[in-house]
């Protein structure tokens, strides 16, 4: 069996270390923050504030408390706010650990598509572009294929990038590769996946 | 020089010309210049070009400018919370230039410090370095930025002294104060206005050298996403 949205958030979060400033993105990557565990990470928000806390309760909203993703949230003990150039700066500059980002195309060369397609709405890339630039580790958690069954692991991206080179470690519902010399190295499959399955889903090349 | 004004109409008077740039804060509909651009729409001033990360929503914020049509050209990073956003840009009566978040604020700052240019790694390989000059230091590849230097800032803070000294609320502040800096004007709204002193100066976000005018008022700090969880799960 393939790993659901909460195995691969799950497998994600195995990837940070106490201590780690990090940035999760939307969708499945925001799932990460439920299984870290005793690991002391710091969540950063690019809108500007480090310590993000949970949502609310109901009633508590506060609307000049937002994350990235405009959801009402709160702060915790150790939180601090700073503008949005001072986020950038420890963005760009990388004092942030590891970004978790969701991706529509991630190719051998560690190349990322994640914030365009041509002739549908454009929304824009937001932060996406300065945290893959930036970050020390950038890993990708995303299903492994499309809606149609095609793959989203390639040889080259055919979207507009976000990143060139970029990608650290792909997290799929198959399994966990590297972006290494010459393509991808496999690192596990998912449990009940095969070897010879990860593959065949995948156009990148595959190195040992 | 007193910076104190009544209105937001009077804080813009004299300030306002068809075809100008603005700077403006804010991220989302958290803190963002609610009065200041109400009383813009009223003053029917038009073809602006806006740098602001987010353009409102269809309605509220910048969002108002839409519906007028005062707005030429937007600066943004991201745009998909507005579907008249959307009609205008597909139907080519606005311009849109896309700038990755951490460089439309690096822009701003660097416009209201007074340096025209610096080199970045966002976006190298990418569409956004299309035209842009690429540079090597320390064997990788920095592509060229322009700082943003506006004729207006429009921004929102919580509280400022009555010589425009100010503090922010928590991520309220965002693109505020590069926005404040950029512009050859600054006006201000905020939720109090204090005498100097009253603030401690060793907890001023924005020194009041970057605020030209200020004005107070009600703002109704509308949410986008209201996400919250239940007791039960504390």
């Amino acid at each position: 069996m393939p790993w659901d949205r909460n195995q691969m958030a799950a497998r994600a979060a195995q990837e940070l270390e106490d201590g780690m400033y990090v940035n999760l993105g939307i969708g499945i990557p925001t799932l990460v923050a439920n299984y870290v565990g005793d690991k002391e990470i710091t969540l950063q928000s690019e809108n500007g504030m480090l310590g993000m806390g949970p949502f609310p309760f109901e009633g508590e909203e506060d609307p000049d408390l937002i994350n990235a993703g405009k959801q009402t949230i709160t702060e915790l003990p150790k939180t601090s706010y700073f503008d949005s150039s001072m986020s950038f700066a420890m963005i760009r500059g990388g004092k942030i650990a590891a970004a978790i980002l969701g991706a529509m195309e991630v190719a051998e060369n560690g190349d990322l598509a994640n914030w365009m397609i041509p002739g549908k709405l454009v929304k824009g890339m937001g932060g996406a572009m300065d945290l893959v630039a930036g970050v020390g580790r950038v890993i990708v958690v995303m299903d492994h294929t499309n809606k149609h069954g095609e793959s989203k692991v390639l040889k080259e991206c055919t979207l507009p990038l976000t990143g060139k080179g970029v990608v650290d470690r792909i997290i799929t519902n198959l399994g966990v590769l590297d972006v290494v010399e010459g393509g991808l190295r496999i690192v596990e499959t998912a449990e009940g996946v095969t070897e010879e399955e990860l593959r065949a889903a995948t156009l990148a090349t595959i190195v040992d | 020089m007193k910076k104190v004004y009544g209105s937001a109409a009077e804080a813009l008077d004299g300030l306002l010309f068809d075809g100008m740039t603005i700077a403006a804060g804010g991220f989302g509909l958290c803190g963002i210049p609610e009065l200041l651009i109400d009383a813009m729409v009223e003053s029917g001033v038009k073809d602006l070009t806006i740098a602001s990360n987010n353009c409102g929503v269809d309605g509220f914020g910048l969002g108002k400018l839409l519906d007028t049509k005062q707005i030429k050209k937007m600066m943004s990073s991201y745009v998909g919370e507005n579907a008249e956003f959307m009609r205008q840009y597909l139907s080519g009566e606005l311009e849109l230039e896309f700038n990755p978040q951490g460089t439309l604020a690096e822009r701003m700052r660097a416009g209201g410090a007074g340096i025209p240019g610096f080199y970045t790694k966002t976006g190298v390989g990418t569409v956004v370095a299309e035209g842009k000059e690429v540079k090597t230091f320390r064997g990788e590849d920095y592509i060229l930025e322009e700082g943003i230097f506006a004729d207006l800032s429009i921004v929102k803070a919580w509280k400022a002294d009555t010589t425009g000294n100010c503090v922010f609320r928590k991520t309220a502040r965002n693109f505020n104060p590069p926005a404040a800096m950029c512009g050859k004007i600054c006006v201000m709204e905020v939720e109090e206005i204090v005498q100097p002193g009253e603030l401690d100066p060793d907890h001023i976000h924005l020194p009041g050298i970057f605020v030209h005018r200020i004005i107070k008022g009600e703002h109704e700090k509308r949410i986008e996403q209201r996400t919250v969880r239940k007791r039960e799960e504390a």
